[in-house]
């Protein structure tokens, strides 16, 4: 069987929803990182998987894609930064435990 | 006249208020009396230029005084033809207040650079004198009935100010709030007489509303005299208001409370406010609208005949009895005033029958400067005894030599004797007084006689009585500035002087009621009456206070009710606290004050509790968890993804 458009988009759907039950499930701000890259990378295969099959002779998708990754690096990097100091704060990455703000 | 130099008159105590008012604490402060005197003085001149230039130039146009309106401009307009104006307005008795104001305004300002010398808010003291200053003239030169408002307003304040001047006494603070208090209450009045008159008159301007109402063909004055209410007409209601807001001003029955108390102020303002000018705004407001009272509404003239004239005896009564010095001239000048306001009561107008009119005037006059002679000599008096009392005084003729020489020649002035100013225009009022009314007539030479008494009663118990000496402790104090410094004693020679002379003045020539020249001719038989009871009343006083005896306590004795009486002031200060206290408190101010509290404020927390205990609700929402906020986000987009891919049309 062929691997076509669909069944990528079946791969990326599926990995997106993985991210969002991990995102959702998990206290441990790390792995709720983790299942945000996770979604991120979901997004990069349908942004790869339309520009192959719809637009072939384009990069934009590609670009996009790229774009994407840098960002996400810098966002992983903020983002380890802010759970550094919340575990410096409050002694603990979960993310219950970091509510301060609430009344 | 240019309108420049006529504007400038109010405008350099105002400019020397703002300076003072703003930077005297800091850079000004034993400079601003110099400041504050300098702008006067040519505040001052000024004025006796545009006087001169008035009355000898070219304010006169075949043998009237014009009214001239030197500088108008539209202020607020609230429609088209329908707008309020700032002008300035000179005619005879405008020109003559400012005169007045100015120049005792000067003396003042002179006075107290030694009066007030090394009080710890000097400059502010002269910042007040300043604005004092500039709200009186501006009244004065007011050009309609809307401003004279304005003017009259900030007067009261500066008053307030001025009397709450030592505002770490209680007694000066509860004064002060209850001049601003009473006179405010009977404002209340002068503003819907304003209000019924210009909605008439159909203008706000004092020449074309005098006109207007006068002039018996005119619709307005038709309509004016149609409407009313309990059978008045409107027009007589808006002149009967607008009185009473000059009888609050100019502490006439029975919103004369005020007066006394406001001694509490520094003496020099007494003699500049409570004494030559401010309390005779009513007065000059009854002239003002003089034209209309007499024309069109000769009862409500009637009504200020008689209130003047029992305003005057009632004063002289009580001053009898008094024993603070001040508050003896705060009745008394309660008492001239009302001879000033009886006077324009039986005074008609034009030709002969406005004696009374000039005579008012010439009264206003001549008692600026006597009783701000007097008052400054008390001020010398009280600056050398340190007390009001009189029963601390006596003998002092030989400290005090200029302030006793002074003070004579103002009391005799006051008292009527000739030739001294006092007897010359008291014995005009008189003469009105007896070509019109004979009750009032007898009711003003009683007042004259219980007025030499009263003022000679002080005199001798202040400067003869008994030897000064049981104030030995006092001394060495004044071993450095004897009597008084010499700012002090100069104001008190000038006026002094002037107090003799004032009377020569052909007042009727310059004013009167519709402008003319008025010949009034001395009527020797009208002048023996007063005389003879103004000499009586000082043979008394000279009998009980010349020295010492129990003459004055066996009079009291004798008369021991009226005595009583008119030692607590006839009661009237207690009536009004029954009053306040008693009906409007428990009546009006309770009841509202539960309204207040439970209705008003009940809708206010109403509004409060609803929505703190709807953010309440809404604040479980935020939970503060990062997950949950996350599945609603969730929710949220799929419910919009459906929404777009099933529901779109």
């Amino acid at each position: 069987m062929e691997v076509g458009l669909t069944q990528i988009l079946l791969l990326s759907t599926a990995l997106f929803f993985i991210g969002v039950y991990g995102f959702l499930t998990r206290r441990n701000m790390i792995t709720m990182l983790m299942a945000v890259e996770l979604m991120l990378n979901a997004v990069n295969i349908n942004f790869i998987a339309f520009n192959k099959y719809l637009w072939g002779g384009k990069l934009d998708g590609v670009f996009f894609t790229i774009f994407i990754i840098a960002i996400a690096a810098a966002e992983a990097a903020v983002a380890i930064a802010i759970v550094i100091n919340i575990y410096r704060n409050f002694g603990s990455i979960d993310a219950e435990d970091a509510d301060s703000l609430k009344l | 006249m240019s309108a420049i130099n006529i504007a400038l008159i109010p405008l350099l105590p105002l400019a020397s208020f703002l300076l003072l008012g703003l930077f005297g604490k800091k850079h000004f402060k034993e400079s601003g009396g110099i400041i504050g005197t300098l702008s006067l003085l040519g505040s001052a001149g000024l004025s006796l230029w545009t006087a001169y230039n008035y009355f000898f130039v070219s304010g006169k146009v075949d043998g009237v005084y014009q009214k001239l309106e030197v500088l108008k401009i539209q202020w607020l307009e609230f429609a088209p033809g329908v707008s309020i104006d700032i002008g300035l307005l000179l005619d005879p008795i405008s020109v003559m207040m400012l005169v007045v104001v100015t120049f005792i305004s000067l003396m003042v300002h002179v006075y107290s650079l030694g009066y007030m010398k090394g009080e710890e808010r000097f400059s502010i003291y002269y910042s007040f004198l300043s604005l004092f200053t500039f709200s009186m003239l501006g009244l004065v030169l007011s050009s309609n009935i809307f401003q004279i408002y304005i003017f009259w307003e900030l007067v009261g304040v500066s008053s307030f100010l001025l009397i709450g001047y030592y505002f770490d006494k209680p007694s000066a603070v509860a004064a002060s709030k209850k001049a601003f208090i009473v006179t405010r209450f009977a404002d209340l009045g002068f503003l819907i007489g304003i209000l019924i008159l210009a909605f008439h008159a159909e203008t706000l301007d004092f020449g074309t509303l005098i006109h207007r109402l006068t002039d018996s063909s005119s619709p307005q004055l038709h309509s004016a005299i149609a409407g009313g209410l309990f059978g008045i007409s409107a027009l007589t209601w808006g002149l009967l208001l607008v009185f009473i807001g000059g009888a609050g001003k100019s502490a006439m029955m029975p919103f004369h409370i005020w007066l006394p108390d406001a001694m509490e102020g520094p003496t020099p303002v007494s003699a500049l406010i409570h004494a030559a000018t401010m309390v005779v705004a009513g007065v000059y407001l009854v002239a003002r609208l003089f034209p209309v009272f007499a024309l069109s509404c000769p009862g409500a003239l009637e009504v200020v005949m008689y209130v003047g004239a029992a305003s005057a005896l009632f004063a002289a009564v009580i001053a009898c009895t008094q024993t603070d010095i001040k508050r003896v001239l705060a009745y008394s000048t309660m008492s001239q005033i009302g001879y000033m306001m009886f006077a324009l009561g039986v005074s008609g107008y034009g030709g002969e029958n406005g004696l009374g009119f000039t005579a008012s005037m010439f009264h206003l006059f001549t008692h600026a400067m006597f009783k701000a002679l007097l008052f400054l000599g008390a001020g010398a008096v009280i600056h050398y005894v340190h007390s009001n009392e009189m029963g601390d005084m006596g003998g002092l003729r030989k400290k005090m030599p200029v302030t006793h020489l002074t003070f004579l020649i103002a009391c005799l002035a006051i008292a009527g004797v000739p030739p001294f100013s006092g007897f010359f225009s008291k014995e005009e009022i008189l003469t009105a007084a007896f070509h019109s009314n004979k009750l009032v007539y007898g009711v003003a030479l009683f007042t004259a006689g219980l007025t030499a008494f009263y003022m000679f009663r002080l005199y001798f118990s202040i400067f003869w009585k008994r030897e000064y000496s049981n104030h030995g402790a006092h001394e060495e104090e004044h071993g450095g500035h004897g009597e008084a410094p010499f700012t002090m004693k100069l104001p008190l020679m000038i006026l002094g002087v002037l107090a003799i002379v004032t009377g020569f003045v052909p007042f009727g020539e310059f004013v009167s009621s519709d402008g003319e020249a008025l010949h009034s001719e001395f009527h020797l038989t009208m002048a023996i009456a007063p005389v003879v009871f103004g000499l009586a009343g000082i043979f008394v006083a000279l009998m009980m206070y010349k020295s010492e005896s129990n003459l004055p306590a066996r009079v009291s004795s004798t008369m021991r009710g009226l005595y009583k009486g008119a030692l607590h002031k006839f009661y009237v200060d207690e009536v009004y606290l029954f009053m306040t206290k008693k009906i409007v408190f428990n009546l009006i101010g309770r009841p509202s004050a539960w309204i207040d509290k439970n209705v008003v404020n009940g809708l206010v927390d109403a509004g409060g509790m609803f929505a703190q205990d709807g953010s309440e609700e809404l604040s479980v929402w935020q939970s503060g968890k990062v997950q949950g906020y996350a599945i609603w986000f969730l929710v949220g987009v799929i419910a919009l993804v459906v929404g777009f891919v099933f529901l779109a049309p």
